[in-house]
C-alpha cells in the first residue's frame, strides 16, 4: 500500500520533472535546451540566469519561466512505441476478490475519471442459477487480436509491441466504432467535459495515461502504460488490498502480486490454477488471465447479488 | 405525334418550374424549422454528445439508425433507373427523375447525419489524413461519396435534352434560371451524334451505379456485422440490409409520386397504372425482405443461444415487442397482403400503405441498432440507471428532424427548379407507341 493517492501524484510530478528538467533533451532529441539545475535570481528580481546544455549562461525574464513537463508530441511519439522486449500480462485471482473497489478508485483518480466512468469495473457474476456468484474485476483485456483496433478509422486506438492497447485522444474522432466492436464493454466515452477539465486544460497530453481526458473522445484502460515506463505496477494492481492482481512480463514468465509483491512463475500459476480467459471462443486473444473463483475467501453478500444485473 | 401534342407535353411538364408563392412559403417554413433544429446541434457541439440519450453501453442510437435509414432510402435510384430501366421496364420513365432526386438527397444528407454522430466533428479530416483501410468506416466514406456523385450525374446527364427544351420554351423565366438551363444543357441541339453520346453516357452511369449502390448498403451493414456482438454478428446482414433498402426506397417514391402528382397536376403522366405497377414492385421487394427477416430472426430464435436469446426476447416479447411487431406486421406483412389486391394499389390507399412502410422501415433500423447494445456479453453494473437503456432526448430528435428537413429542402428545390418528368423520353415513348400502332 505504498502507492496510495497522494504519493502517486507526487511520483508522477517527479517523473515529469525528471523527464523535463534533466532528461527530456536526451529522451526526445527534439529539444536542444533544457533549463538548468541551478538558476539564480538577480537582485532586481526580474531576471534569472540559467545554464544551458552547452554550458552557456542565458538570461530570462523571471515571469516567463515554467516547469517543463514535456510536450504532447513527445509523449505521443514515445507512447506509440512499446517498451522493447516486454510482453505485459495480467492475472486476476477471482478467489480473492471481495469487491473492495480500491483498484477502481486508484484508477479513476489517476485517469481523471468520474465515479461512473470505469477503466476497470468489478462485476458481480453468476454463470448459471445454482452456481456460485463471484466478483470479477474487468479491465480492458488488451487483446492480441483487438476488434477495436481493427475498426478504428483513424488509427487513434492502437496495439503496442509490448501488449497494451492504447488510445490517442488527440486523434480520436469520436465515432465510437471501437465501443460498438468491443465484446468486453471495456471502453468509455467522454460524453461531457471531463472531470476537472479546466484545471488540466493546459497540461500536455500524456498518451500513456490518457490525461487530460478530452470531451468527445474515447477512453479506456491502458495497463497503466505510464507506470510500466517507470518499471512500476499498474495503479489497480498495486492498490488492491486483497492480492487479487498479478502483473508481469510474459517473456520473463514472471508475474508479481500487487499486494504481497511476491513474484511467481506465470506458467506455473496459470497451470496450477486452471486459468482461463474471458470469452475465449471469440478469438480476440486477451492478455488478461483469470483464476477461477474456487475456495473463495469471503462470503458473497446475497442481497447485493442480482441487483443491477441487467443481462 | 403531331406538334400540338408535343408542345402540350412540354407545356404540361414545364408548368411547375416557375418559382411561385407557394414554393416560397414552403421553403420559408422549411428553413425556419431547420434553423430551429440546428440550434439543437449547436447545443450538442458546445456541451458534448452527452446531450443525447447515448451512454457508454448504448453508444450508437438514433443518429446511426437514421444514417442506416438514409443510406437505405438512397438505394432506390439504383433500383428504379438501373435495374428496371436497363431491363426495359418502360413504365418507370415518369418516375426515374424523382427516384434520382430522392437517391441524391438521402445519400448526400446521410454523410451529414454521420457527422452529427461524431464526438469530434472538427476532426473529420483525420479520416483522410490517417485513414486506415482496415476500417469499414473508410469504405463507407469512399462508397457513399462515390454514390452521391453518380446519383447527381444520373440526375443531371439524362436531363440534358430536357434542359434545352426548357431553355427554348420558357423565355418568361428569371434570368438565373434560364442561365442555369443553358449552362447545364451543354449546347444540346439533339443531333444524332449527341444522342448517341448521351445514350452511351447514361448507360455507363446506370451500370456503374449498381455495384456502388450495393456496396454502400453492404458496407453500412458491415459497420454492425464485423463486430462480435450477439445480434449483429450475422452473415446475412449485407443482403438483409440491401433488400430492406429497396422496401424503404419504394415507399419513399410512392409518397413522392402521390405528392408531386397532386401539387404539380401530373395526373396525365403519373397515372393509376404507375401506382398499380409500383404497388406490385413493393410486394415483390417486401416478399424478398420478409424472406431475409425470417432467416434473421427464426434461425437464432430456434436455437436461442445464450446472448442472442436476451436480445431476441426483448424483441419478441420484451421491452421492444410493440415496436418490433408493429414493424413486422404494419410495415411488412399486412402491406404485402393488401397490395395483392388491385383496389389497394390505387393512389390513395397505396399512399397510406407507403407511409406505414416508410415509418416501419425507419423503426426497423432503430431495432437493428439499439436492442443489441442494451445486452452486451458482460452485465451492465455500477452505473447510473440511465446507462442501462436508451431514450432519445429532445435535442437528439431535433437534430434527426433537421436531417429530414434537409432532405425535403433538396428534394423540393430540385423538383421545382428542374422538370420533374423526363420530357424528351416521354415524347420519344409516345412517338414509338403511335408508330407501333400505325404499323
Amino acid at each position: 500500500m505504498e502507492d496510495n493517492k497522494e504519493p502517486k501524484e507526487n511520483k508522477r510530478r517527479e517523473f515529469l520533472k525528471t523527464l523535463g528538467i534533466i532528461g527530456a533533451a536526451g529522451a526526445s532529441g527534439a529539444m536542444a535546451l533544457y533549463f538548468g539545475q541551478q538558476y539564480e535570481k538577480i537582485k532586481s528580481g526580474k531576471k534569472v540566469r540559467l545554464l544551458t546544455v552547452d554550458n552557456k549562461v542565458v538570461e530570462f525574464e523571471n515571469g516567463e519561466l515554467k516547469e517543463f513537463k514535456g510536450t504532447t508530441e513527445d509523449f505521443i511519439a514515445r507512447g506509440r512505441e512499446g517498451i522493447p522486449g516486454k510482453s505485459w500480462v495480467m492475472v486476476i485471482d477471482l478467489a480473492k476478490c471481495r469487491n473492495a473497489r480500491k483498484c477502481i478508485g486508484a484508477c479513476q483518480n489517476a485517469h481523471h475519471l468520474r465515479p461512473e466512468q470505469y477503466h476497470v469495473n468489478t462485476l458481480q457474476m453468476q454463470d448459471s442459477e445454482i452456481t456460485s456468484p463471484y466478483f470479477m474485476p474487468k479491465p480492458c483485456q488488451h487483446c492480441d487480436n483487438p476488434p477495436c483496433v481493427s475498426v478504428c478509422p483513424v488509427d487513434a486506438t492502437f496495439k503496442r509491441t509490448d501488449g497494451p492497447v492504447l488510445i490517442d485522444n488527440e486523434r480520436c474522432i469520436g465515432c465510437r466504432f471501437c465501443i460498438a466492436a468491443c465484446p468486453y464493454s471495456a471502453r468509455i466515452f467522454n460524453w461531457f467535459d471531463p472531470k476537472d477539465a479546466e484545471k488540466f486544460a493546459n497540461d500536455p497530453y500524456d498518451i500513456e495515461l490518457n490525461v487530460p481526458q478530452k470531451r468527445g473522445t474515447v477512453s479506456k484502460c491502458l495497463f497503466s502504460a505510464d507506470r510500466l515506463r517507470k518499471n512500476e505496477l499498474p495503479y489497480c494492481v498495486s492498490n488492491c488490498p486483497n492480492g487479487v492482481y498479478y502483473f508481469g512480463d510474459k517473456n520473463e514468465d514472471a508475474v508479481t502480486n500487487g499486494t504481497t509483491k511476491e513474484t511467481v512463475r506465470l506458467s506455473t500459476l496459470l497451470k496450477d490454477n486452471a486459468a482461463y480467459r474471458l470469452m475465449e471462443e471469440l478469438g480476440q486473444e486477451p492478455r488478461v488471465y483469470y483464476l477461477p473463483p474456487k475456495n473463495r475467501l469471503f462470503p458473497f453478500p446475497e442481497e447485493e447479488n442480482k441487483k443491477d444485473n441487467h443481462v | 405525334m403531331d406538334e400540338k401534342t408535343k408542345s402540350g407535353i412540354i407545356h404540361d411538364i414545364l408548368k411547375s418550374v416557375k418559382l411561385n408563392n407557394g414554393f416560397y412559403v414552403w421553403m420559408a417554413f422549411l428553413t425556419v424549422s431547420l434553423v430551429f433544429c440546428l440550434t439543437a446541434y449547436y447545443q450538442q457541439l458546445t456541451t458534448g454528445l452527452g446531450v443525447t440519450g447515448l451512454r457508454d453501453y448504448i453508444s450508437w442510437g438514433m443518429y446511426i439508425s437514421n444514417f442506416v435509414f438514409f443510406v437505405a432510402s438512397s438505394l432506390i435510384g439504383m433500383l428504379i433507373s438501373s435495374v428496371l430501366g436497363l431491363t426495359g421496364q418502360k413504365w418507370v420513365t415518369p418516375i426515374t427523375r424523382m427516384a434520382e432526386i430522392i437517391a441524391f438527397a438521402f445519400a448526400a444528407v446521410a454523410g451529414l447525419v454521420i457527422v452529427s454522430d461524431m464526438g469530434r466533428p472538427e476532426r473529420l479530416l483525420n479520416v483522410f489524413l490517417y485513414g486506415r483501410f482496415q476500417s469499414p468506416i473508410l469504405w463507407d466514406v469512399t462508397v457513399v461519396t462515390t454514390y452521391v456523385m453518380i446519383s447527381l450525374l444520373l440526375f443531371i446527364v439524362p436531363m440534358v435534352p430536357d434542359l434545352a427544351i426548357a431553355y427554348n420554351n420558357r423565355s418568361d423565366l428569371p434570368k438565373w434560371q434560364r442561365l442555369l438551363y443553358k449552362l447545364l444543357s451543354l449546347n444540346w441541339i439533339g443531333s444524332e451524334e449527341q444522342k448517341a453520346l448521351l445514350h452511351k453516357a447514361v448507360r455507363i452511369l446506370l451500370i456503374l451505379v449498381i455495384p456502388v449502390a450495393l456496396a454502400i448498403h453492404t458496407v453500412t451493414s458491415w459497420l454492425f456485422a464485423v463486430t462480435p456482438r450477439a445480434g449483429w454478428n450475422s452473415t446475412i446482414f449485407g443482403p438483409y440490409f440491401v433488400t430492406g433498402a429497396f422496401v424503404t426506397g419504394v415507399a419513399s417514391v410512392i409518397i413522392a409520386m402521390y405528392v408531386f402528382r397532386k401539387i404539380y397536376h401530373l395526373q396525365e403522366y403519373i397515372k393509376d397504372i404507375h401506382f398499380d405497377k409500383i404497388g406490385k414492385l413493393l410486394v415483390l421487394v417486401s416478399l424478398v425482405y420478409l424472406y431475409f427477416n425470417i432467416n434473421e430472426f427464426l434461425v437464432p430464435g430456434y436455437k436461442m443461444p445464450k446472448h442472442e436469446a436476451v436480445t431476441l426476447h426483448s424483441l419478441f416479447s420484451g421491452g421492444h415487442a410493440i415496436m418490433f411487431w408493429f414493424v413486422q406486421l404494419a410495415g411488412l406483412i399486412i402491406p404485402i397482403f393488401l397490395l395483392l389486391l388491385k383496389k389497394f394499389r390505387k393512389p390513395t390507399p397505396l399512399l397510406i400503405i407507403g407511409l406505414f412502410v416508410f415509418v416501419g422501415a425507419w423503426l426497423k433500423r432503430y431495432l437493428i441498432v439499439i436492442p443489441t447494445q442494451e445486452h452486451p456479453f458482460l452485465p451492465i453494473q455500477n452505473v447510473p440507471e440511465s446507462y442501462t437503456f436508451y431514450q432519445p432526448t429532445f435535442t437528439e430528435i431535433c437534430i434527426t428532424l433537421a436531417s429530414f428537413i434537409l432532405v425535403l429542402i433538396i428534394v423540393s428545390v430540385l423538383a421545382k427548379v428542374f422538370p420533374l418528368i423526363p420530357i424528351q423520353e416521354t415524347i420519344d415513348e409516345r412517338n414509338n407507341k403511335t408508330e407501333s400502332h400505325e404499323e
